[in-house]
């Protein structure tokens, strides 16, 4: 089976960008990463365009975007499975170069968040859920994943602190990125004073909305091989689903999506969890990133909490996790985040990644989750 | 008649709808599949395990244990003047389980997973149309039953 390998990453800065649309922000991911891949735009055989339709005022925005990009003829698409639509994204791109239909692919993921007003977002917030039977009982996007903290904590013994830990630890490594949002690192204290989102959730525990744009541009192993001194390949693709309610679940102490992905993922790259040299995963939540950490076999079930506790999450300890600030500290443009994670561990892998470096990274993996875990996909990325 | 159900509505069309009705009338219901008799909570047209689409709505006893729960204080549009609320999701003893909010005979230093639970139909009564939910409350709690429909 021939490979596909990636040969140029970029990405703009993350944050509250009232100074640009959202084709401007796509063009500045696009621009970096044609410049780290040396190519020019006739090189580029299609895009696939990833962003939540809802947050945007221009409806389709891959025309857009294309039409930016300067891309016009070539083929774009759109994908959308909420916040994984980035690593949807890279996937069919991945799929149409494995199926001979296209060479050289440009991804880009953008969102830009801020443009809806705090109503707006308020109404978007109470249909996250499934809206039929949940939905119209307030629920919210924290409120879910804050159930699973509670469930996470009554069975496990997980405690407030190890899911600030969290918190602490992807604010310390964001201060380090300078496309984070947040680059100031934050102390447990400080946590443990902010506002109260959904118990046992504050604000600490919660990523921020943002605006942003990511791309990773892919192509064909011999091409990768041809145009890169240093290509990085997306050797585990998998991809998996659960149920959209909560009350349809087996559990609610981790994500089956994830389970099932991450095993998937493994097995078509050959590797074992302790193979991973650093990871980024969807933490939207604390607890997010703790369900993670067991749902990926990083460490047993009901052992996450210590797990971020005893830093085997930092770099020097058993795999680093979110060392560019995660969701938590970066930001979190939905249509982005999925290639923004892909961004990071082939930086990391290149040897790139400077403050935030893991050392000798070699094997690497994103975790990107769509909604509640309705959706979820993960990569197992290699270099040479 | 489903746009009854909930504060507020997303869904005013289901092939479920009849379940509003029994929830107006104090009987929670479930549905249950004609032709293999698969049971579900919530209840759905469509069986999840034979895929027939000929169902019927058979009531429930809703006892229940607490499963998970948290208390949502940041609310979302439609719900601001009730905020802060405590939602639950309760494991159903016939099976299945339920989100609703955790009721007033229950108070908030008492709520702890694994209570058992009683899910009680009500009615908005402050409001001039139809509006009917559920809650869970302590066991034993009673509520009016209008006689089954003729």
């Amino acid at each position: 089976m021939s490979r596909v390998g990636i040969i140029g990453i970029g990405h703009g800065v993350f944050g509250r960008r009232s100074d640009a649309t959202v084709q401007e922000l796509a063009f500045e991911a696009f621009r970096a990463a044609m410049e780290d891949a040396g190519i020019e735009r006739g090189t580029i055989d299609a895009s696939v365009i990833a962003a939540v339709p809802e947050y945007h005022k221009q409806r389709s925005v891959a025309g857009v975007v294309q039409e930016y990009l300067g891309l016009n003829p070539a083929p774009t698409w759109l994908t959308e499975v909420a916040c994984a639509s980035g690593s949807a994204a890279i996937r069919t791109a991945w799929m149409s170069i494995k199926a001979g239909v296209h060479d050289v692919v440009a991804v880009i993921g953008c969102q830009k968040m801020t443009e809806l007003e705090t109503a707006e977002i308020l109404a978007l917030m109470g249909r996250v859920g499934e809206v039929q039977w949940e939905s119209n009982f307030g629920t919210t996007f924290p409120a879910y994943y804050a159930m699973f903290a509670k469930r996470h904590m009554h069975e496990f013994g997980t405690t407030r602190e190890q899911l600030l830990q969290v918190a602490v630890k992807n604010h310390f490594y964001g201060a380090k990125n300078p496309m984070a949002l947040f680059r100031k690192e934050i102390t447990l204290e400080k946590a443990l004073a902010s506002e109260d989102v959904a118990s046992p959730f504050q604000v600490y525990d919660c990523c921020a909305n943002a605006d942003g744009a990511a791309c990773v541009i892919l192509a064909t192993e011999d091409k990768a091989k041809a145009m890169s001194a240093k290509p990085v390949w997306l050797d585990g693709m998998a991809c998996a689903t659960a149920s959209m309610s909560v009350l349809r679940r087996p559990h609610l102490v981790g994500l089956p999506s994830a389970e099932k992905a991450g095993a998937d993922a493994y097995a078509m790259a050959g590797v074992k969890p302790d193979d991973i040299d650093v990871a980024d995963v969807h933490d939207c939540f604390t607890i997010a990133e703790i369900m993670a950490y067991e749902d990926l076999g990083f460490c047993k079930k009901g052992e996450g909490g210590p797990f971020v506790s005893d830093r085997q999450s930092y770099i020097g300890g058993k795999v680093a996790v979110n060392v560019d600030g995660g969701l938590k500290a970066k930001g979190h443009p939905i249509g982005a985040t999925g290639v923004s994670m892909t961004y990071e561990i082939a930086k990391q892998l290149r040897g790139e990644a400077g403050d935030r470096q893991v050392p000798d990274a070699t094997v690497g993996l994103t975790h990107n989750v769509g909604g509640i875990g309705q959706y979820c996909f993960v990569q197992v990325l290699r270099r040479d | 008649m489903f746009q009854w159900f909930g504060k507020v509505s997303f869904v005013p069309y289901t092939k479920v709808s009849e379940f509003a009705r029994h929830l107006k009338d104090g009987r929670l219901t479930g549905s249950r599949c004609k032709k293999c008799g698969d049971t579900s909570f919530p209840p759905r047209a469509d069986c999840g395990a034979c895929m027939s689409g000929d169902f019927e709505l058979v009531e429930r006893n809703g006892k229940a244990t607490l499963h998970t729960f948290t208390e949502i204080v940041a609310a979302p549009t439609g719900f601001e003047d009730v905020a802060p609320y405590t939602v639950g999701v309760a494991d159903l003893d016939e099976g299945g389980r339920i989100l609703a909010w955790i009721g007033d005979t229950i108070s908030k230093d008492e709520i702890e997973i694994g209570m058992k639970l009683q899910v009680v139909p009500r009615i908005f009564e402050e409001v001039e149309e139809i509006k009917v939910y559920y809650s869970l409350e302590k066991p034993g709690t009673t509520w009016g039953v209008a006689p089954p429909p003729s």
